[in-house]
């Protein structure tokens, strides 16, 4: 019987062990260990922001879908993985501290034969005083977050019915901040709620961003055929932004956050503040912050993780400039190079290099987007990571045939603009592959007839749908396995 | 109390193309953007099954 560890119950975790389970049944055990008690559907936060959605439309207990699916899981958190084991234990462990009530605070070491790593982001509040919920500002990462938001934002709309103007300030909250995508829908659906309460003309709304560019989404921007033209989405972004009576801040990385005023450092090396009433500022993004030791017990985090704590996988680390980036340094099969029953799925695992062009300001500071990793490919990372390993249980096989490269793997975002079934709005984007392959497509970076930007009602019901679908997918309801990730 | 301006020239935001009424009618026009739906979704359910194999 072969065992298999996961760690974090996300949107690529979660994958991963309902596919594990699936398909390797009764004879071996599946463990999930995660610390949140619930499962969130993260792109819905943003309606949970606006109050359009409750959280618990958005959310559901983890523990009934573990039990109904015979899956072992632990309300812990991982601190430590021993690849190779200790002196008592000869195999690899996990070590995890229980956060649940009657286990809390409680250590165990977990051995595994397999380890998926899967523990998402750390929301890097820390890099940024006075930046979070714990700060002077808001946050729509988690739906906690996002009912603060929500809380904090309805402040914002009574002073405006009062007659009183506000400042919103919507965006990256540090110069390497990645996520723009979803600070971008939730500035539109701010500018449509404030709009729907015929309050436009008292609200000043702010979009500040590390982007070199607007519509660079940490993806280096993209190209869409439309209207006879190819056109970046630069264009597109600002479009939408100005049809929307939203300005912009670009090249600007959030440093400091004081009660209602936030510090920023241009790409051109100025100092400058933004007077704020209401901030949602994304944080940068760190990994979990997991150890890891060998059998003598010397630490080996950095053989395991780099040091931003994202895991080491199958991709070509080596230092070179941006013109020499190539599709092939991105990771297929997501196995660390040094421990090959070890993989990480999701924003988990370290990317090679960012995609936007790295920049610095004359004083140093490195802006420019961190490389998102968003739902789709964290999805599909987790379900191929769990059908390797279940080939590898079941025949033997170590020549992977499951690989999901993001610089082959196409991406759809929706980017939610307002909500509502007649009147609600978003813009839909599909980019193919999601990080550009400039051998194979010379003159875009991608494949320009894959590419989508369009705008409309349609967009609105795609990301409603989206939402069942993959709650309907999450909850294990019947035919989950045939829909897509 | 203070109001914002309108859009001026010599702003960002009065350099991108905004939509026309046309525009906005087709955005939300219920049988076109059925239409769109099915399209779309078509479209992208076609790159999300290409990314899994
Ligand atoms: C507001 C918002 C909107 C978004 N909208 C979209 C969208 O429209 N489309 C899209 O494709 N993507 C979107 N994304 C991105 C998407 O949510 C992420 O790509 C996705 O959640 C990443 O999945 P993951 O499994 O890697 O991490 P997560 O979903 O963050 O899961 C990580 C899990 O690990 C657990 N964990 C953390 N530390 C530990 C530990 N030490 N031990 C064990 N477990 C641990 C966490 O509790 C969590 O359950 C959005 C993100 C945000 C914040």
């Amino acid at each position: 019987m072969a065992k298999v560890v996961v760690l974090g119950a996300g949107i690529s975790g979660h994958t991963a062990v309902a596919f594990l389970k699936k398909k390797l049944g009764k004879k071996h055990e599946v463990v999930m260990i995660s610390p949140n008690s619930y499962y969130q559907w993260v792109p819905s936060n943003i309606w949970v922001g606006i109050g359009r959605m409750t959280v618990d439309q958005v959310r559901f207990r983890l523990d009934k879908i573990y039990k109904k699916w015979d899956i072992v899981y632990k309300q812990a958190k991982a601190i430590s993985i021993n690849p190779e084991g200790d002196k008592e234990i000869q195999k690899g462990f996990v070590t995890i501290e229980y956060v649940a009530q009657e286990k809390l605070g409680q250590t165990e070491k977990v051995d595994f034969d397999y380890l998926v790593n899967a523990t998402g982001p750390k929301l890097n509040f820390e890099a940024v005083e006075g930046l979070g919920p714990n700060g002077h500002t808001v946050s729509v990462c988690s739906y906690d977050h996002a009912a603060h938001a929500w809380k904090e934002l309805q402040k914002s709309i009574s002073e405006m019915e009062k007659g009183n103007h506000q400042t919103f300030l919507i965006g990256t909250g540090h110069p390497m901040a990645t996520c723009q995508g979803a600070a971008f829908e939730y500035a539109l659906n701010v500018a449509f709620e404030v709009k729907k309460r015929k309050l436009a003309h008292l609200a000043d709304i702010i979009w500040i961003t590390n982007e070199y560019e607007l519509g660079d989404f940490g993806m280096g921007g993209a190209f869409i055929k439309r209207g006879g033209y190819v056109t970046p989405t630069k264009v597109f972004a600002e479009s939408i932004l100005a049809e929307y009576g939203i300005r912009w801040i670009k090249r600007a990385g959030v440093n400091k956050i004081e009660k209602g005023l936030a510090h920023y450092e241009t790409l051109n090396g100025e100092y400058k503040t933004q007077e704020f009433d209401f901030a949602m500022l994304i944080p940068s993004f760190a990994g979990a912050g997991i150890k890891a030791f060998d059998k003598n017990n010397s630490n080996i985090t950095n053989t395991l993780f780099k040091p931003s704590g994202f895991m080491t996988v199958d991709a070509d680390y080596s230092q070179k400039p941006f013109e020499q980036w190539k599709a092939s340094d991105w990771p297929e099969t997501y196995q660390n190079p040094t421990y090959n029953n070890i993989f990480a799925a999701g924003i988990a695992f370290a990317p090679p290099h960012s995609i936007s062009k790295p920049m610095t300001t004359p004083n140093g500071t490195a802006m420019f987007p961190a490389p998102p990793r968003t739902g789709m490919p964290s999805g599909v990372i987790g379900k191929v990571i769990a059908l390797n390993i279940v080939e590898n249980i079941k025949y033997g096989t170590t020549d992977y045939t499951h690989k999901a490269s993001m610089a082959r793997m196409a991406a759809a975002c929706i980017v939610s603009a307002g909500y509502g079934v007649r009147h609600g709005k978003a813009a839909t984007m599909t980019v193919s592959p999601i990080v550009p392959d400039w051998d194979k497509y010379p003159e875009w970076g991608r494949d320009i007839n894959a590419t989508v930007g369009e705008v409309g009602l349609a967009g609105h019901w795609i990301k409603l749908f989206l939402h069942y679908m993959f709650m309907h997918k999450a909850k294990g309801y019947p035919f989950w396995w045939l829909l897509p990730e | 109390m203070k109001t914002i301006d309108k859009v001026h020239n010599y702003k960002d935001e009065y350099y991108p193309p905004i939509p026309t009424r046309g525009t906005k009618f087709w955005r939300s026009c219920f049988i076109y953007q059925f239409y769109k739906f099915f399209k779309l979704n078509y479209k992208i359910m076609i790159m999300v099954v290409k990314g899994h194999s």
